[in-house]
């Protein structure tokens, strides 16, 4: 057992409102730079929805991730022979067109132009070559487009689902939206990484933070193919690859990155995992079905007395133990059993995790049958026609027959699997169902316990999950371990050469100065 | 033997050494960061093949052309001592030599009609692919005009080349040569001399070493098993992790 530690992430989408605030926060710090305006580190996209870069999650157009090869993986549109071979001209590199042509607007236009008949206007120019343009795209472009037919009905998740599906997905009465922030998932098996021909990308051995070298890079720009998540960006202007860094220098210091900083749902956690190295290959090769499943079981009970003692004896701090015992994320993945990866049969093995969304699967809407049907006390009228049941008398029934369905959630999160979103789900809903119960108390505490045993919650889980999804401060929500840089300082020069040679009033070392 | 030779074939061959080895080493230990292929593809889209793609293998066929038989100029003589060899051989160079001259003309036209280019490109990187040019031109009218130039670079100019790199120059040989050729030759010490100030570099760290890398790279900035060890903390040889 070769235990590591991970920081790692959870993202509560039943909680996102879509404000954009996480990516306004991380542009501000890192990328409102030239050559890198078009870069959204972190970004919220719509779903269902072509997402950024358009259609990204098409690796029939993109060609990133893993796939297999045989009982190995390899990566699909890079690696030493594709790569080397492709290093002159890159087929499967996206053009920024693919994200979009970054802009601004000629607004000194409205303050310098002279005394006219015409209100003056601020034209957009490219933030490229500085001539005006016609904007066609920009960021979040699709946002809360559900349904429409060039981004909605673009979705590559889609294809999971038979016409008629989706066909019933879009109907104007039905439609339904969810948001999918997404940044780096610092994955255990980065594709960035093995495509990299200069080895300028690396994870970081403490906390897994996956980093470009910038000295190192050299434009060969694999890793933007590479990556299925498309989250390693080519800036144009330096001629290097840069990618979302999770705020280590925050990080290190003990603050939770500007992303999650800044959420106003408070739908972000943050912590340290545990995991088994040696199980890494074995996972990534895992046939699609056990994909999930393989690669939660990677993930270690920090409370377990052999996993404290292997990861000891690994070197690993035992503040980075402790926070791994305090990690919401642990939490939310392991012991709730309530987060997915996503996109896991990208076989990169990412540790962003998503808690999938209720509130777009759990009402329905039906249209009245006749005019005697009776509501259920509980649900809620619409207008004279339409009825849009949050029901839970019967208690899974609205799962069941979900209005979003299961398929693409599964086509998400789980490789398919609906199975594996529906626990999730149904879990979600129990916990409601179980809070229902102790405030509004009209349902029965049979009824609540009854909902929980069948996802297999019990009542203090169910008053945990209650507590980090909707009381969570702070503290609870970001658990980061000390980075113990004094003693990487120790590792890097001996303090006992120093000792005596600086300090008050010596600006040099006293050596140099020839005292 | 004219001082203008001397300044052409002796002079300028050790101020373009002297220079690209200090500008290189100094610009890979000091400008790191500035040292990139520059592409442009992400801005051009897939139109710029045809003009890369050919340009690069061309002109690496070529340089290593030029490398094998400055270095084994014997080998290259007896390759050429059977007539239809020879004519491969020139066939091929010759072959090579209207492809790079093609896709370098692409190329230059490229990044003056794009207007996305345009806004990356230096002033240096017009100098150097003028410059690059200027050699292709001259080396296709050299082989077509001087034949047959894979010989007696052989028999004449590698020892030449030799001689500067051995700190003895004897010029008598370059200095005999036709104006064109001794063009070619100044263009080359040229392109060496202001090699390292141009986007060229990224030639120097062609990646290489990832043949024989492993995929995943992982870096400890220190290792905290020997960390924990009170005894390596007065040690003056220490554990370097990263």
């Amino acid at each position: 057992m070769d235990v590591r530690s991970q920081i790692s992430m959870v993202f509560h989408l039943d909680k996102c409102i879509g404000c954009h605030t996480c990516s306004i926060a991380c542009k501000n710090i890192w990328s409102d730079r030239k050559g890198a305006e078009y870069m959204w580190w972190n970004n919220v996209e719509t779903k269902p929805g072509t997402g950024y870069p358009g259609k990204w999650e098409d690796q029939l157009i993109y060609k990133g991730g893993w796939e297999k090869q045989g009982d190995d993986i390899g990566l699909k549109g890079a690696g030493k022979r594709k790569g080397l071979t492709n290093i002159f001209h890159n087929p499967n590199l996206p053009v920024i067109d693919d994200y979009y042509e970054p802009f601004t607007y000629k607004y000194l236009d409205l303050i310098e132009s002279p005394a006219g008949d015409d209100q003056p206007t601020a034209r957009p120019v490219s933030l490229i070559t500085g001539e005006p343009m016609d904007i066609k795209m920009g960021p979040s472009w699709d946002d809360d487009l559900s349904g429409s037919p060039d981004y909605a009905r673009n979705d590559p998740n889609l294809a999971s689902l038979s016409p008629e599906e989706q066909a019933a997905m879009f109907q104007l009465e039905r439609m339904a939206f969810f948001y999918l922030p997404r940044i780096c998932n610092h994955c255990l098996n980065p594709a960035c990484v093995a495509s990299c021909p200069s080895g300028a990308i690396y994870k970081r051995g403490e906390d897994g933070v996956v980093l470009i070298n910038q000295d190192v890079c050299r434009g060969w720009r694999m890793c933007v193919t590479a990556c299925p998540y498309k989250k390693t960006y080519y800036n144009w202007q330096t001629g290097k690859s840069e990618k979302c860094i999770l705020c280590y220098p925050r990080i290190e210091a003990g603050y939770a990155p500007a992303c999650m900083h800044s959420c106003v749902g408070r739908i972000r956690y943050l912590g340290v995992v545990l995991y088994d190295a040696d199980k890494l290959h074995d996972v990534a090769c895992a046939e699609e079905d056990q994909l999930v499943d393989s690669q939660l079981d990677m993930l270690l009970d920090p409370t377990d007395p052999e996993v404290i003692a292997a990861a000891k004896a690994n070197g690993m701090a035992d503040s980075t133990i402790k926070a791994a015992q305090g990690s919401p994320v642990y939490r939310f993945v392991k012991e709730f059993g309530m987060a997915l990866p996503l996109h896991p049969e990208f076989r990169t093995l990412p540790m962003l995790f998503y808690v999938p969304p209720l509130l777009p699967v759990m009402a329905s809407l039906g249209k009245k049958q006749n005019e005697d049907q009776e509501l259920n006390t509980i649900a809620k009228r619409w207008d004279d026609q339409w009825l849009y049941d949050t029901s839970t008398e019967d208690l899974w029934g609205t799962i069941d027959e979900s209005r979003f369905p299961l398929e693409y959630l599964a086509s998400l999160f789980s490789a398919g699997d609906t199975e594996k979103v529906k626990i999730r789900v149904k879990k979600l809903m129990a916990v409601r169902i179980y809070r229902r119960h102790k405030t509004v108390g009209d349902i029965s505490k049979e009824r609540a316990e009854e909902a929980l045993a069948e996802v297999g919650l019990t009542a203090p889980l169910a008053d945990d999950i209650y507590y980090l999804t909707s009381l969570a401060k702070f503290d609870d929500r970001f658990v980061i371990p000390p980075a113990h840089r004094e003693e990487a300082i120790e590792m890097l020069e001996n303090t006992g050469d120093r000792k005596g040679n600086l300090g008050f009033g010596f600006k040099e070392g006293t050596a140099r100065r020839g005292l | 033997m004219t001082y203008l030779d001397t300044l052409l074939f002796v002079a300028l061959p050790y101020v373009a050494i002297v220079v690209f080895l200090v500008g290189t080493i100094g610009r890979y230990t000091t400008a790191g960061f500035s040292i990139t292929s520059l592409s442009a593809q992400f801005l051009e889209g897939r139109s710029g093949f045809w003009g890369t793609v050919p340009f690069h293998i061309g002109i690496l066929i070529l340089f290593l052309g030029h490398l094998f038989i400055f270095l084994f100029p014997d080998l290259a003589l007896l390759w050429n001592s059977n007539p239809v060899r020879l004519i491969i051989h020139e066939g091929i160079a010759f072959t090579f030599g209207l492809v790079v001259l093609v896709a370098i003309v692409g190329l230059l036209i490229r990044r003056w009609t794009h207007p996305r280019l345009r806004m990356v490109t230096s002033p240096m990187d017009i100098a150097i692919e003028l410059m690059l040019l200027f050699q292709v031109v001259l080396g296709c009218w050299v082989a077509l005009g001087y034949r047959w130039g894979s010989s007696w670079f052989a028999a004449d100019l590698s020892p030449y080349l030799w001689s500067i790199l051995s700190l003895s120059p004897e010029t008598d040989a370059i200095a005999a040569m036709p104006w064109v050729i001794k063009l070619h030759v100044v263009g080359a010490f040229i392109i060496v001399l202001i090699f390292p100030f141009t986007r060229l570099v990224h030639f120097l760290v062609a990646p290489l070493h990832y043949l024989w890398r492993p995929y995943q790279v992982v870096m400890w900035y220190w290792d905290r098993k020997k960390i924990r060890r009170a005894d390596t903390a007065w040690q003056s040889t220490r554990p370097h992790n990263n």
